[in-house]
């Protein structure tokens, strides 16, 4: 009698803690969406309002035509994920097959070279990538963005993929190159269906790294053309477009935030998992 | 003559073997030949410019200048520069303990059973898919002095009754950009102590109850000593990521105060990129390197373990 009302207490005081913390949790993110709605007068209403009294679309539009215009800034950060989501793909599954299944010598040695970046964060290699990227042309340039950050996650993505093909039975792929499959084919074709979710992991952890970014792209990046959406944040608060607009900043959050959010809710699955695969193991 | 022609076959057999090795070898070297020679090209050689560089006087444009260890000298008695470490130091020493306690507190709730448990796991890592820049602006707006909700709530709450400007105070901007970097990361704190705590055996657990154990008592000797590693994992991720921050100071007090919210990261990017003196930035970015080895190594580690 008193354990069962000792339960539902416990319980009670479980989903109350929960509860409120996912409020404060959610707090910043759906402030964001209600403001978005605001006409741009009340969203710099003081003292500010928790909810929109009419509902307005003028803020959508100003960061519509806003400096290069809101499409140019989305295709340049479509584009800078697009290509490290890509490239990192291909260069972690080559590589970590290379290391976990073709054993040739020296496999071990380039696996410890390929995680040496990790031990050097972006931030401070920075200024020498820069010298690098100006020497050989591509700094200003979305192309040189998709270099820097397939390297600065390819330690992880290497790893993550190396590990996925090691977990595939080995008798599996013999048989395959038993029966006359080439090395290239027996990846593809036996190998690759087996490790996709470490390829999910892989393309997610490149996706939200690549267009969150935002310090390599300030220094990278020199014209107003070739902004990611971060930057584009940046731009609108540093008042290059005018006064703050605080309106449009708030649907400028929206636009970065939300493909995020949507990735991870549809496919959070591989993306926890992978992360704890990477980490738990230590 | 010659009687070679019995040990022919076996030869062609051996020959055939050794260049089936060997393409197996080129195999190898070809699906890593890609991978390495881009971590060449903007890893390996952009950390052996660095060093050079931060052996030269090396501006925007002109010729470079060998000064040998000067950049390091001046360096140490640039109190600008000794001030943006020691506070980027200051920020994790005060920082990484809160993200480790709210991070295990998470994940002792999010590992319960209960119907629902998947959704509030979601909702606390969520932050961590946002981006910092996108997540800082949010704060720019929320915590701004006139039209923000923080001070709209905290007054609704009565916990304040004049509005505060918290960009304008190193410490309330130093309370705001915590905030910010325990809400954005302490979702991965989160699901590494989740799985840690799984990994405890439930017969352990058993067996404590069954001696008596009290719930302090379990936790004190038997599930935090079986958690050593990843305690110290998730100690490591919070370190660095405290230790390099960035955005939150940058966009949210621009540093400010005065200079007082510098960080080491925001000093170096004013030196290479404002004041173009990327010779000196880079002797600072190897100081900054020396110091996240500790770290950074032990992450390595951790991932070659296995």
């Amino acid at each position: 009698m008193t354990s069962r009302r000792t339960a539902r207490v416990r319980g009670a005081a479980w989903y109350g803690t929960s509860f409120v913390l996912a409020v404060i949790f959610l707090f910043p993110l759906m402030a964001v969406l209600i403001t978005v709605f605001k006409t741009p007068a009340e969203a710099v209403a003081v003292p500010p309002t928790y909810l929109p009294s009419v509902i307005s679309f003028d803020n959508f539009a100003a960061l519509w035509s806003a400096g290069a215009g809101l499409p140019r800034y989305l295709a340049n950060s479509a584009f800078v994920s697009t290509g490290t989501v890509l490239l990192t793909v291909v260069l972690a599954t080559t590589a970590g097959y290379g290391i976990a299944r073709i054993r040739f010598r020296g496999a071990d040695a380039v696996f410890l070279l390929l995680l040496t970046p990790m031990m050097v964060p972006l931030q401070a290699l920075l200024t020498a990538l820069y010298a690098v990227l100006v020497r050989i042309g591509l700094s200003d340039n979305l192309i040189g963005l998709v270099l820097i950050y397939t390297v600065s996650i390819l330690p992880f993505s290497v790893f993550v993929m190396r590990n996925a093909f090691a977990d595939i039975p080995r008798e599996i792929e013999e048989a395959a190159w038993v029966d006359g499959c080439g090395v290239l084919r027996s990846l593809l074709q036996v190998a690759l269906p087996l490790a996709w979710p470490g390829i999910a992991t892989v393309a997610l952890f490149a996706f939200f790294t690549s267009w969150n970014e935002f310090l390599a792209a300030l220094i990278m990046l020199t014209s107003d053309a070739h902004y990611t959406v971060p930057l584009l944040l940046q731009n609108i608060t540093i008042g290059k477009l005018g006064s703050i607009n605080w309106g449009m900043l708030q649907v400028g959050i929206l636009v970065t935030t939300l493909p995020c959010v949507v990735v991870f809710l549809l496919l959070q699955r591989y993306y926890v998992r992978g992360l704890l695969a990477g980490g738990v193991k230590g | 003559m010659i009687r070679a022609p019995a040990r022919q076959p076996g030869q062609a057999l051996r020959r055939h073997r050794l260049t089936a090795r060997g393409r197996r070898q080129a195999h190898g070297w070809l699906f890593v030949l890609p991978s390495l020679a881009l971590v060449t090209v903007f890893f390996l050689v952009p950390l052996g410019l660095m060093g050079w560089m931060s052996l030269n006087d090396w501006g925007l444009v002109g010729e470079a200048r060998p000064v040998g260890l000067d950049n390091y000298s001046t360096l140490f008695a640039d109190q600008r520069f000794v001030d943006a470490l020691l506070f980027s130091i200051r920020f994790a020493v005060l920082v990484v303990p809160l993200i480790m306690l709210v991070g295990f507190g998470l994940g002792a709730l999010v590992t319960s059973q209960r119907r629902g448990v998947a959704i509030f796991r979601s909702i606390y890592f969520l932050p961590l898919v946002i981006g910092y820049a996108a997540a800082s602006y949010i704060w720019l707006w929320l915590f701004n002095g006139q039209i923000g909700l923080a001070n709209k709530v905290l007054t609704d709450l009565g916990v304040i009754s004049v509005p505060l400007q918290w960009f304008a105070d190193p410490m309330l901007g130093f309370i705001a950009a915590s905030s910010l970097v325990i809400w954005k990361t302490v979702g991965f704190s989160m699901v590494l102590f989740m799985g840690g705590l799984q990994s405890v055996p439930q017969d352990l657990r058993d067996a404590a109850s069954v001696d008596g154990a009290s719930r302090w008592q379990m936790l004190r000797y038997v599930t935090l000593p079986l958690m050593r590693n990843t305690t110290a994992l998730v100690f490591v991720f919070a370190a660095i990521s405290c230790l390099l921050v960035f955005e939150p100071f940058f966009i949210l007090t621009k540093g400010g105060p005065g200079t007082s919210t510098v960080g080491v990261v925001q000093w170096i990017f004013g030196t290479s990129f404002y004041a173009f003196r990327l010779g000196y930035g880079a002797a600072a970015s190897i100081v900054l390197l020396v110091l996240l080895l500790t770290f950074t190594s032990i992450q390595v580690r951790a991932f070659l373990r296995d």
